[in-house]
């Protein structure tokens, strides 16, 4: 009796396991991987260019990769989706015209626009994440809007700067920036090609992997610190850290602006990657491809880490590059932009209406 | 309207609400000077876009009433607007008759999707807004799907002349010429102003006090009772018996379909239908619009939904020619309008959120 008892148990136990484990991978991270794989195996049946398709998607893996790792700090903090990520990104962005004005080229200029970018973020963090303290339960709302706002206030700002550099200015009028500056001759692609090396025809970006790599590391050793520790506890209870002696108020301002100087040294690091600096709008929406980068890795509103951080990027990043080529094999226009606008935002939806995400 | 309580909030609530508009007020009246505009060009140019964007402002005013706050997901009911002007416009159906099709056509569409996004902000409750949005970019994404894809391919379609030269996929831009001014010159009215015939969309001013008396009596009926009282307190109301989900979807569908409606009388007036880009920015710019009367996340009227789109449209005629005159550049101007839109949205949220702490944390 005991014994023909337990079977079915047994069985339901392991119906429990394949259910817990699905939830583990969760539904999003398996339905976009098994469309990436498919995606490849269109690209092996047709005889493309795998070599090719891999090397890009790596390139945009690395590209992208600090942009997202900025992310995680707010969500440690308790402050949700960083969708303010645009005011980090302005802060790298300014760093890379000073440089470029100043007509710096070479190492010196990449790490010098990386320092600017990482210290304009500081005091562009505490104002943020002063203001998130204020306006607790819509730090996502006030993060996106203020986000907004800043790229089109610096919309004006780059027409009216003082620089002076014919390289950056448009040539008729010789005042304001061009909506695109190219780093050619500057520090164009500098980290990719280090080290870079060929494998199997796959050419590697070396420096720029060795970077998201190595600031991964960094943002995973802090959070074993003192000060990392503290923020991800006043996250999990505020109440109990503040009779621990810790503020969440100061916690959560450290959390801001330790995502928003990533988004400055990101951006740097994109546009060594991408060779061009872009101005005016194009930074307007570039937190959502990372956000959703993220959930897709399997991250939640409240929950994410760094293996969701490198997941989600390996796979909307390889998605976004090789779902162009391999669709306009079978579809004539570029439905890949289509494409990402739904993967993208049915993504972030469904991580805002998961119940029990508070 | 019944004088309502006013919430408690630390900032002195009445200087707060006029400030915000005295401001604009003082802005547009620096930039009309600096431009050197006349009051007559600046009428002929808000007739217009008062007609345009008045009906979209309005749709905003149900959902902040049950406490949504601000309905970002009125760009959905703007493509459902769209969806019917093409349909009607390939149909041929002109004039009058082919707006008030157009009607009949975005009614349900916008119904249909206007449930959905309710659905979607009961699922998402406290993140209604943020939802709200990006329920925007992912319909943005569908709307291509069907209109960039599906047309000519999955969906036959025989119009090749609004297709793309590919065979599928509708053309950038569409001439509504059919339905153009079918309302505004339902009555025909010039006036001369400066030398010059101005056309006074007359049947349009009708019909948006016709939607702006709809929403006062709206707010008089049980169904708008229960929604003011969601707004207030949803635990309260909860207690009540009010079917708080099922009145949210309501007043989401109200506002979708409003917003579809609105939609379509600004396309009217304009003539030319941006296939992939004319509903982008309908919610923000809508959006901005109230919020520039004073009013919050919270409380908005039909009187500043409507001084909110005459004096955000007066900004926005004025601040290119301000800028070209002022900085010899018009782009300025834009840029800075468009500043305007984000940082009126942002600080509305800032203060709604900011006042919504405090009074936790008081209480």
């Amino acid at each position: 009796m005991v014994v023909e008892a337990a079977a079915p148990a047994e069985r339901a136990g392991a119906l429990e396991t394949l259910r817990e484990q699905l939830r583990e991978v969760g539904i999003p991270r398996l339905v976009i991987g098994v469309f990436l794989l498919a995606l490849f195996g269109i690209a092996v049946a047709t005889h493309m260019d795998l070599r090719g398709l891999i090397t890009d998607s790596l390139l945009r893996v690395a590209r992208n990769g600090l942009l997202v790792l900025a992310l995680l700090p707010a969500i440690q903090g308790g402050l949700g989706l960083n969708f303010g990520l645009p005011i980090g990104i302005v802060c790298g962005l300014v760093a890379c015209v000073i440089t470029l004005n100043a007509g710096m080229a070479g190492w010196p200029a990449l790490g010098l626009t990386a320092l600017i970018g990482a210290a304009l973020a500081v005091p562009a963090g505490i104002g943020y994440g002063w203001l998130l303290n204020r306006t607790r339960g819509q730090e996502m709302m006030v993060g996106t809007y203020l986000g907004f706002a800043v790229v089109s206030g610096l919309s004006i700002f780059w027409t009216m700067a003082p620089f002076h550099n014919s390289l950056l200015v448009w040539a008729i009028g010789g005042r304001g920036l061009r909506t695109t500056l190219t780093l050619a001759g500057f520090y164009d692609r500098l980290l990719d090609k280090l080290w870079s090396f060929p494998i199997a025809g796959v050419s590697i970006p070396t420096g720029t992997l060795l970077v998201f790599a190595a600031a991964c590391a960094l943002v995973g050793l802090f959070f074993r610190t003192r000060a990392g520790l503290t923020i991800a506890a006043a996250r999990s209870n505020p109440r109990f850290a503040r009779a621990a002696g810790i503020s969440d108020e100061r916690t959560r301002v450290q959390a801001t602006v330790f995502s928003t100087v990533l988004a400055a040294v990101g951006i740097v690091v994109f546009c060594q990657s991408y060779g061009f600096v872009q101005l005016y709008t194009a930074p307007l929406l570039m937190a959502f491809p990372a956000v959703a980068c993220l959930l897709i890795g399997g991250a939640t509103v409240s929950r994410a880490s760094l293996t969701h951080v490198v997941v989600g990027t390996l796979l909307f990043q390889s998605i976004l590059t090789v779902a162009l080529p391999v669709t306009s094999q079978v579809i004539q226009g570029d439905i890949t932009e289509t494409a990402r606008l739904i993967i993208q935002n049915g993504m972030i939806l469904y991580a805002l209406t998961r119940r029990g995400e508070r | 309207m019944p004088p309502r309580p006013r919430a408690r909030v630390p900032l002195h609530p009445r200087l707060a609400h006029a400030a915000v508009p005295l401001l604009f007020v003082l802005l547009c009246v620096l930039g009309a000077i600096a431009g050197h505009i006349t009051p007559l060009f600046l009428i002929r140019e808000m007739l217009a876009r008062f007609a345009r964007n008045a009906v979209l402002v309005l749709s905003l005013l149900v959902p902040i009433l049950a406490g949504l706050g601000l309905n970002f997901g009125i760009v959905i009911g703007a493509m459902a607007g769209q969806a019917a002007a093409i349909v009607v416009t390939l149909w041929g159906v002109r004039g009058i008759a082919g707006f008030a099709l157009a009607w009949v056509l975005a009614a349900p569409i916008a119904v249909v999707l206007g449930i959905a996004t309710g659905w979607l902000f009961n699922r998402a409750r406290g993140r209604e807004m943020v939802s709200g949005l990006i329920a925007g970019f992912f319909a943005n994404g569908a709307y291509q799907l069907v209109f960039l894809f599906a047309v000519g391919s999955l969906i036959p379609f025989h119009a090749r002349e609004v297709l793309l030269p590919q065979g599928f996929g509708l053309r950038n831009t569409i001439d509504l010429d059919g339905i153009q001014y079918a309302v505004d010159d339902l009555i025909p009215l010039r006036v001369v102003l400066e030398g010059s015939p101005v056309r006074v969309p007359l049947a349009t001013f009708a019909i948006i006090g016709l939607f702006c008396a709809l929403n006062l009596f709206f707010q008089r009926t049980k169904l708008g009772q229960e929604l003011r009282a969601m707004g207030q307190d949803p635990h309260v109301a909860a207690i009540a018996g009010i079917p708080i989900e099922r009145n949210r979807v309501i007043a989401t569908v109200i506002s979708t379909v409003f917003a579809a409606w609105g939609q379509l009388f600004f396309l009217q007036n304009l003539g030319t239908l941006n296939t992939y880009s004319s509903h982008e920015q309908v919610g923000m710019f809508s959006i901005a619009a109230l919020l520039v009367s004073g009013a919050t996340v919270t409380r908005a009227t039909v009187g500043q939904a409507i001084l909110g789109t005459l004096l955000f449209h007066t900004l926005f005629v004025v601040s290119p020619i301000a800028g070209r005159v002022l900085l010899g550049d018009a782009q300025i101007g834009e840029f800075f309008r468009v500043f305007v839109a984000y940082a009126v949205i942002s600080v509305a949220l800032v203060l709604h959120a900011w006042q919504k702490g405090s009074r936790k944390s008081s209480s």
